[in-house]
């Protein structure tokens, strides 16, 4: 797949933000190579019971939809415009001024006028117009109205799944339209017809029955947070001993699987590790992470609306189990945008669980009183603000920072202050990147909501120039060689990315930070950080 | 692609020419009585119509776009308005936003050279948008005095604010003065073309652009220069204008004598306006107070947020995951609910 992604320089080169002369309602779709997701593997689809598991290919002309397939469309829309406000007043009100055009990284990646928000959404609104509105069904196209066809059905598909729902056009639209929204509702659509991408569906089905994304059964699971401990006692000397599906612990711990997975995310999980072990030690803090709810993130978000609640139903029906407090969560960003805003209107109310209270500092979280999970940025600011965290910033004084703020904590939460308080506390060197693209105007990885898979490189890599910007003017700028992020897809997404754009970039968690910095009881002298890599000072230590 | 705003350029044309001719040709109770009060029947019908239609659906979700700090640990400084976690910082940021476009102000625009990106304020888009916005409401709020009888002292003094501008010439030979100049209406003229030239010439924006977001611009621009032309031009008799807007209101109907062809032509436009308003994208009007991201408080952690259709799901139990993995996690240490049953020895055959 890699290499016949273009290079930087020729996808440059090729960037055109000028519009065709067609219009875009007589541009058809051309779907094409390196731009799109495989087709949903049927036994996943088969696995959560959703509609029209079959082998299909996007590339073949005849996608083995039912009979009734525009009918299944046409009431299904219906549907959520009557279950939905967003999604009716959104379809109404666009005056189409273009404000969200250039927000979009995606658009200002692709030049693709059809990744402007506005276009996105008025893919969806055309047939709007034609089903449900008289003035549509009279003037046509002049209306802007146009019937489903196989080639608009083509178009939906092919443009729903270039879109992260980051929700920055949402920031600028002067009437809040939310294109994730959209997104959302358009997939939902599309799954009624059986058309989802694997990247999505398979994990889904994964999450569905062994509790987390990769398929990790309960054994393995337990394995690889033991193989953690090991590195951990090798370059500490101290051997964190954490517990696992524990009843009556004081907390559940539920973090994203790709940190368990693949690095650098796994560096952060030894974080969390350390930094549970410290308190343990220290506090006799009493915390417990599961196997069966070993899933922070949750694709079914990606799916549909029925599917996020079902994937999400574990984390309460765990801590209802094993009966802890409350919950704390993990670095991850649309995990934190369902916590946020679904999950306690999804599974609620946690009526069974206790206002979380931080048993170290005595904090109570009054933000989280009714959800009762808790961002762990929340949880070390709060430690640190209270002086509990032994604490040495010089062990990350080769590691020049930034912050990159994953778009869900930023637009569908707003967490902006606490990873950037730890982060000030735990390493000596932290620039911003520029204005207009951190904080509420954040750039997308680039590869979120589901699009993080190999055959669809160049769009990830094109959607996330504009993050890859940003952090090459702080590198040229500040010598920032580490992108700082509280997000598993982000841990997943930017190595790829940097190495595309920014070559000698680096990506860490914010945990991993603060464990290079944290001082274990009766650790031993470290001489490497948690990579393996030299101290600053320990350079020479190694002989 | 030019076709978009042609047609809606001829539809206003046509619009035009019939009010004109229907009104020389002796119709002028149909488009001074008649159908301003079909239109005034279909906007105040279709709005609401349009608006308790939204209304019915429900929010299931309450997913604001936070554009600010949580509210988090008190040492932490929350966002009030732009991440609201009251009622009164919603009702803030919603007033910043109806009042002052709050989010178009964020505008910025997007520019690359040699592969470089940068976003630089783009303030423009705002500026038309306000300026067309408010100079509409001033004039529509100083047209009330065509509507009422005493006029209320605040539309005269918004009247007297808006003419303060005045052009005469007082000199011997030629007195020629103009009457009290209304900055609203060139404004409004101003801003209404400043938005359809963006509309021609920013290339993004005409290709997204619609017939139906030409038409109500060229509407729009139709009003304005029959009110232009009316008042500074024609100099149009204002008294049985009056006249006639006064028994509308009063329903003692009369055309009288003297009003000229251009006043039904406006009054056909404004009417014409009116009935569209409830089915087109004017409607943001409403849509924008109704807005789920703007208009919720941010605090759905805090508070629960209830779904009236949440319905029961197919879920995958511990249990029946334990069952799958039972043996496995036992082997791995992991405490399980269930221990597996031992299993039942075999029978022993008893000898006889």
């Amino acid at each position: 797949m890699a290499d016949e992604t273009p290079k930087p320089s020729e996808l440059l080169a090729k960037l055109d933000h000028r519009p065709p002369a067609t219009g875009w309602m007589d541009t058809p779709v051309e779907i094409r190579k390196g731009m799109y997701c495989y087709a949903a593997n049927p036994k996943s689809v088969k696995a959560l019971g959703l509609p029209n598991a079959r082998q299909w290919n996007p590339l073949d002309d005849d996608w083995k939809l039912p009979d009734n397939w525009q009918q299944i469309l046409h009431e299904g829309f219906k549907e959520r415009l009557e279950k939905f406000r967003t999604f009716k007043v959104f379809m109404d009100i666009c005056v189409r001024c273009g404000a969200c055009a250039d927000k979009c990284h995606f658009f200002i990646g692709t030049g693709d006028p059809k990744n402007m928000p506005v276009l996105r959404a008025e893919l969806l609104r055309s047939v709007y117009r034609n089903d449900f509105t008289t003035f549509g069904r009279i003037l046509g196209r002049l209306g802007g109205a146009r019937p489903m066809t196989m080639n608009v059905l083509k178009e939906w598909w092919y443009y729903m799944f270039q879109c992260t729902e980051c929700r920055r056009c949402s920031v600028f639209c002067p009437y809040g339209i939310d294109t994730a929204e959209i997104t959302i509702m358009g997939r939902e659509l599309l799954n009624l017809l059986g058309l989802n991408i694997d990247w999505i569906a398979t994990p889904v089905a994964n999450c569905y029955r062994t509790g987390n994304h990769l398929g990790i059964q309960p054994h393995a699971f337990k394995d690889m947070i033991d193989f953690f401990c090991d590195d951990i006692e090798e370059i500490t000397g101290i051997r964190p001993n954490p517990q696992f599906n524990k009843k009556g612990a004081d907390i559940l711990f539920i973090t994203p699987s790709g940190d368990v997975f693949a690095d650098p995310g796994t560096y952060t999980c030894m974080g969390y590790l350390m930094l549970f072990h410290f308190l343990q030690e220290k506090y006799g803090f009493d915390i417990t992470w599961s196997t069966y709810a070993s899933e922070g993130g949750n694709f079914g978000f990606f799916t549909s609306h029925e599917v996020m609640k079902r994937l999400n139903a574990k984390m309460y029906l765990e801590a209802k189990r094993l009966g802890v407090k409350w919950i704390l969560g993990g670095e991850c960003g649309h995990m934190w945008r369902v916590i946020h805003q679904y999950m306690d209107t999804m599974n609620g109310p946690a009526d069974f669980l206790e206002e979380p209270v931080n048993p170290v500092t005595g904090t109570k979280f009054e933000n989280a009183k009714s959800t009762k999970m808790v961002h762990i940025a929340e949880f070390t600011a709060d430690l640190i603000k209270h002086g509990k965290l032994d604490l040495d910033p010089s062990r990350n004084d080769n590691k020049i920072i930034t912050f990159h703020d994953s778009c869900n904590p930023a637009r569908g939460m707003g967490m902006f202050e606490e990873p950037r308080y730890v982060i000030r506390n735990v390493a000596n060197h932290f620039y911003e990147m520029p204005a207009n693209t951190i904080r509420e105007n954040t750039f997308c990885c680039g590869s979120g909501a589901g699009l993080n898979a190999g055959e669809n490189m160049e769009l990830r890599m094109a959607g996330g120039l504009p993050r890859a910007n940003a952090v090459k003017y702080v590198h040229e700028k500040f010598g920032v060689n580490m992108l700082a992020c509280i997000c598993a897809i982000d841990r997943a997404a930017l190595p790829t990315s940097m190495e595309y754009w920014v070559p000698e970039m680096d990506v860490t968690g914010l945990h991993e930070l603060v464990a290079n910095a944290l001082i274990l009881p009766g650790e031993k002298q470290r001489e490497t950080d948690l990579r393996g890599e030299p101290l600053p000072g320990m350079e020479d230590a190694d002989e | 692609m030019n076709k978009n705003y042609l047609v809606s350029l001829l539809a206003v044309i046509g619009l035009f020419v019939i009010a004109w001719v229907g009104s020389a040709i002796g119709l002028k109770w149909l488009f001074g009585i008649v159908i301003p009060y079909a239109a005034l029947v279909v906007f105040v019908a279709g709005v609401w119509r349009k608006v308790m239609g939204w209304a019915r659906s429900p929010v299931p979700f309450r997913i604001p776009t936070t554009c600010g700090q949580q509210k988090t640990m008190p040492w932490i400084k929350q966002a009030a308005i732009e991440n609201p976690s009251t009622k009164g910082g919603v009702f803030v940021r919603m007033l910043l936003e109806i009042l002052a476009f709050r989010s178009l102000f964020r505008n910025t625009r997007m520019k690359m050279r040699e592969g470089k990106l940068s976003y630089n304020l783009e303030i423009f888009l705002w500026v038309g948008a306000l300026a067309f916005h408010y100079a509409f409401l001033t004039t529509l709020v100083r047209h009330l005095r065509f509507f009422t009888e005493p006029i209320p002292s605040w539309v005269s003094l918004i009247e007297k604010v808006d003419s303060f501008f005045r052009v005469e010439i007082m000199y011997d030979p030629i007195h020629f003065g103009l009457p009290g100049i209304y900055v609203s209406g060139l404004v409004l003229l101003a801003a209404v073309t400043y938005l359809f030239l963006r509309r021609l010439f920013v290339r993004p924006v005409r290709y997204i652009s619609l017939a139906s977001d030409y038409f109500p611009l060229f509407l729009i621009m139709g009003i304005a220069l029959t009110g232009i032309f009316m008042r500074y031009f024609t100099k149009v008799d204002i008294t049985s204008i009056k006249e006639l807007t006064m028994g509308l209101v009063t329903f003692h109907w009369s055309i009288p004598e003297g009003i000229g062809n251009l006043f039904f032509v406006h009054l056909f436009f404004v009417s014409v306006l009116l009935a569209y308003f409830p089915f087109s994208k004017l409607m943001h009007m409403g849509g924008v107070f109704l807005s789920p991201t703007r208009n919720l408080t941010a605090n759905t952690r805090e508070v629960r947020h209830v779904n009236p259709w949440n319905y029961p799901v197919k879920v995958h139990t511990y249990e029946a995951y334990e069952d799958e993995f039972r043996e496995k996690m036992i082997e791995a240490g992991l405490p399980v609910e269930k221990m597996p049953e031992p299993k039942p020895e075999e029978p022993k055959e008893e000898k006889e």
